[in-house]
């Protein structure tokens, strides 16, 4: 072997020794951050349904069980979805920021009791006060599951061609209503009319 | 043994490790959690497969067969509904990860946007032997010119392997 040969092999080599770590360190730190930031919350499904009409549902009332409301009642308007028990412990966390929007919105919060007993939710309703233009009963969790609902409580934001605009899982709050939800409403709906 | 705890502990040791053992024999299988009959035993084995296919929605590492949550029953009893209905596995697949997005499938579909996760540890594994061959290959040169020094071509080295 000529010594230029060797000295080129010498010059491959400290270059690989450098260049090598570097390249497959920046390759890992990649990788990484990319997961870390596409893992913002572990556990957190992101639902498939934003983007999507809404699924067709239809639900007793908890007023009156003989009477049935969804979808059908709803067209052409805005609405917001909220999922919850009497058994939810976040659910209580989040009732007075549901009441507040109440109160400061013209857009109806359809209640959805998931899983409950009626005459519990009827009781609850009665002592923290209701924020729901209508409440329907969601026994056996059909609702839940057809818009991918896995925990309570869970907001939803249907527009008026019943295309659901965001969820929110996890409590709702002032700060989640005024960032999520009214910045995606009419300015006059956001305000309400009261 | 155990060197650190005496006789008696370790006595009792054996013995809560025998009771584990014992529990763990006796658990009762998985289908015990929500026991269904299908009316037929072709549906009965679709709706066994089925279940082993989704992950319970609320659990990181569970399948709807395994698990004894709310949602996971409720998605069974979904799973259940659509298979009467005539739904196709296909059908009720798709049906769930519009629901629960990609997240519900216990194993996930291979597809193209997640390739390079499939692929990333073969690529890793081809371009590290390239780097290993290569500093063999180099190192093996710095030994010729070792046996070259002999005739002066080259100073004295002070770095020697």
């Amino acid at each position: 072997m000529s010594s230029n040969e060797a000295q080129t092999a010498r010059g491959r080599l400290s270059f690989n020794r450098f260049l090598i770590p570097i390249a497959v360190f920046m390759l890992l730190a990649t990788v990484l951050a990319v997961g870390v930031k596409h893992s913002p919350d572990v556990g957190v499904i992101h639902s498939p349904l934003i983007g999507k009409p809404a699924p067709v549902w239809s639900l007793p009332l908890l007023a009156d069980a003989r009477r049935s409301f969804g979808s059908q009642n709803l067209r052409g308007q805005w609405y917001v979805l909220n999922v919850w028990g009497t058994w939810c412990y976040a659910c209580r966390d989040e009732h007075q920021s549901l009441l507040a929007i109440a109160q400061h919105t013209a857009v109806p919060i359809i209640g959805i009791d998931w899983r409950d007993d009626d005459a519990q939710a009827r009781s609850w309703l009665a002592q923290l006060g209701d924020p729901y233009a209508t409440v329907a009963t969601d026994h056996d969790g059909r609702l839940a599951i057809d818009w991918g609902v896995y925990g309570a409580p869970e907001t939803f934001l249907v527009n008026p061609s019943g295309v659901v605009l965001f969820k929110q899982i996890g409590p709702m709050t002032p700060d989640v209503w005024q960032k999520e939800f009214a910045s995606r409403l009419p300015p006059g709906l956001a305000r309400g009319h009261s | 043994m155990i060197p650190l705890v005496g006789a008696h502990a370790r006595r009792l040791l054996i013995g809560a490790c025998a009771c584990v053992l014992v529990l763990l024999a006796s658990a009762p299988p998985a289908l015990a959690i929500d026991p269904v009959q299908m009316p037929t035993p072709e549906l009965q084995a679709r709706y066994l497969a089925l279940i082993q296919e989704f992950r319970c929605p609320v659990c990181q590492n569970e399948t709807l067969a395994d698990s004894n949550e709310d949602v996971a029953g409720e998605v069974r009893r979904q799973i259940r509904t659509m298979l009467l209905q005539g739904k196709t596995d296909a059908q009720i697949r798709d049906y769930l990860v519009s629901r629960y997005s990609e997240f519900i499938l216990f194993k996930p579909e291979y597809s193209l946007r997640n390739a390079w996760l499939w692929l990333l540890p073969v690529a890793l594994l081809a371009l590290g032997t390239v780097v290993a061959l290569r500093v063999i290959r180099a190192r093996a040169a710095l030994v010729g010119e070792d046996d070259d020094q002999e005739d002066g071509d080259l100073g004295p080295r002070v770095d020697s392997r």
